[in-house]
């Protein structure tokens, strides 16, 4: 009787109390060796190497002209990509959760494709339709408008990779919330706007920030699609993670480094941003709770 | 206001849920739609209610056809079983917000608004809960506050859908006796959904017996329960007998049934 409830139950045993208390002490250990190792230390050597020179080489690395374009094209390609999924991802988890529709599991997966789909795929996918030897190229070029290795294409290529990020962020959300709130706002003479402004935003508007703050990194961050349909002209065509790359294979290691310490110091930001959302949604029952 | 329901029926796919209903409910008058659950009775209302097009039929609403109007054209008042309030609005807000959303020309001031809430969070006597939020109030109150907002509109009809359902006995039976009060004071036509025999009867002036999307009988309390038409009302009415008979006996003889 004895020996089984101390078969069934280990941790509970008097001989065991040494290694409950060891093992829980490894795993932290292990857990936080392996993020030093795989998060914390490539950080730290981004700021390391970008500042090995001091701060004035560092702020001469960054104010170079070539960085500095890509910083606004990195920005400029945001401000486009971002606000348009924002609105594609809030239409789309909207129809997919108020309304039955046929082809809706199309729809469905037809979001997360770009999950699914390489990155430089997606760019190849591009290029095949828009380059000079593409479907639509000879046309559009024709007509002085050029898509890929120009601003248009890496603006479509970004779109493309973060267009799951609302709308994923959205649809399980929407889905736990049901229609009741709308269908009584509608039986209370709401129309559509007004329930979407007053009703389901406002239950919604958290789950939404977070997905845009996803979609964000991701635009800033995106380097595979943006590549294959650049076309790397320096000054014009470089996004902050193509310029990265290029300054390294000149072998201006500072100067990368400096590149990267800004992508680094986006991403933090948006990291804090994340958590304050999480917190705020945790310390708002009133607001969340069904 | 009166409602009329004319030969209507809605399916869902293969499933029928309401199969060529025709049902009057006069000025003033409350009317339960009781059966069993899969019987039809929330999709009525909610057909009533413009939540959900018919197939085909009509839905008369003061003698003229509604069928084609959506809910928010209809101004009915609808009290869902799980209540719906706005999760982010306090009970006040709840209240206000069918007079908020009126369009410009027949909008209430904002004192006039703030007037015809408090007056209708006092007839709830939820008058000192003004600003709570549905999650801090209990499932009875936010009830009496889904029931405020329904009537905030002044709706000339007034359609609840199980609305005692999700709260617990002494709760439901309190709640129960305060809207048939209600009903007495201010004579609003309603519709009342449920699938609970002795609150149909208890409260209603007529009742409305559904069963698998058809209709089985309509009439007072007194004339279902002593003159059943069908096999089917026999059977359905036949436990309350059993329930009163177990509400009679003393608290000593009671058994817990298991």
């Amino acid at each position: 009787m004895t020996s089984r409830s101390i078969a069934v139950n280990p941790i509970v045993g008097e001989g065991s109390s040494v290694m409950g208390r060891v093992i829980p002490v490894l795993l932290i250990l292990a857990a936080l060796a392996y993020l030093g190792i795989f998060l914390v230390m490539p950080v730290a050597i981004v700021f390391f190497e970008a500042f090995r020179h001091g701060f004035g080489a560092y702020l001469e690395a960054i104010k170079a002209a070539d960085t500095v374009s890509a910083l606004r094209l990195t920005l400029l390609t945001a401000a486009i990509a971002v606000p348009l999924n924002t609105v594609f991802g809030l239409a789309a988890a909207w129809a997919i959760t108020k309304f039955q529709f046929r082809g809706k599991d199309i729809l469905l997966t037809l979001i997360d494709a770009p999950l699914a789909v390489s990155p430089v795929v997606a760019g190849l996918v591009y290029i095949l339709v828009f380059s000079r030897h593409g479907w639509f190229g000879p046309y559009l070029i024709d007509h002085g408008i050029r898509i890929v290795f120009a601003v248009p294409g890496i603006v479509l290529a970004t779109i493309f990779v973060t267009f799951p990020f609302v709308a994923r962020e959205l649809i399980p959300f929407m889905q736990a919330q049901g229609n009741e709130e709308e269908e009584a706002a509608a039986v209370l003479g709401a129309g559509g706007w007004q329930t979407f402004f007053r009703v389901t935003l406002p239950n919604i508007k958290w789950s939404l920030l977070y997905g845009v703050i996803l979609a964000t990194s991701r635009a800033v961050g995106e380097f595979g699609a943006v590549s294959v349909v650049s076309g790397h002209i320096r000054g014009e065509t470089n996004t902050l993670p193509l310029q990265v790359e290029i300054l390294y294979n000149d072998y201006a290691y500072s100067a990368a480094f400096a590149a990267a310490s800004l992508l680094t110091l986006m991403s933090v930001v948006s990291l804090i941003a994340k958590k304050l959302i999480e917190w705020k949604t945790r310390r708002k029952p009133a607001v969340l709770e069904t | 206001m009166s409602i009329e329901v004319r030969e209507v029926h809605k399916s869902y796919g293969k499933f029928d849920a309401v199969r060529g209903v025709s049902l009057n409910v006069e000025k003033g008058e409350l009317v339960a739609l009781l059966g069993p659950s899969g019987s039809g009775k929330t999709t009525l209302l909610r057909l009533i209610a413009g939540l959900e097009e018919p197939d085909s039929g009509a839905i008369i609403l003061d003698g003229e056809d509604a069928t084609r109007h959506s809910a928010a054209q209809r101004r009915v008042g609808f009290v869902f079983q799980h209540y719906a309030l706005f999760r982010h609005m306090t009970a006040f807000e709840n209240v206000a917000f069918g007079l908020r959303v009126q369009s410009k020309n027949v909008r209430l001031s904002r004192e006039a608004i703030s007037d015809r809430v408090m007056e209708l969070l006092k007839l709830v006597q939820l008058e000192s809960h003004a600003t709570h939020y549905p999650s801090q109030l209990s499932g009875g109150q936010r009830q009496r506050v889904a029931l405020a907002r329904a009537l905030a509109v002044q709706p000339k009809v007034l359609l609840l859908d199980e609305p005692f359902g999700a709260l617990d006995a002494k709760v439901r039976k309190e709640l129960r006796r305060w809207l048939r009060r209600l009903q007495d004071q201010i004579h609003i036509t309603s519709l009342l959904v449920t699938h609970d025999q002795e609150e149909a009867l208890e409260v209603a002036d007529r009742v409305a017996i559904l069963n698998a999307g058809l209709l089985e009988q309509v009439g007072s309390p007194e004339e279902v329960y002593a003159h059943p038409a069908t096999p089917f009302v026999v059977d359905f009415l036949e436990d309350v007998t059993i329930f009163h008979g177990r509400n009679v006996a003393k608290p000593a003889e009671l058994e817990i049934p298991k």
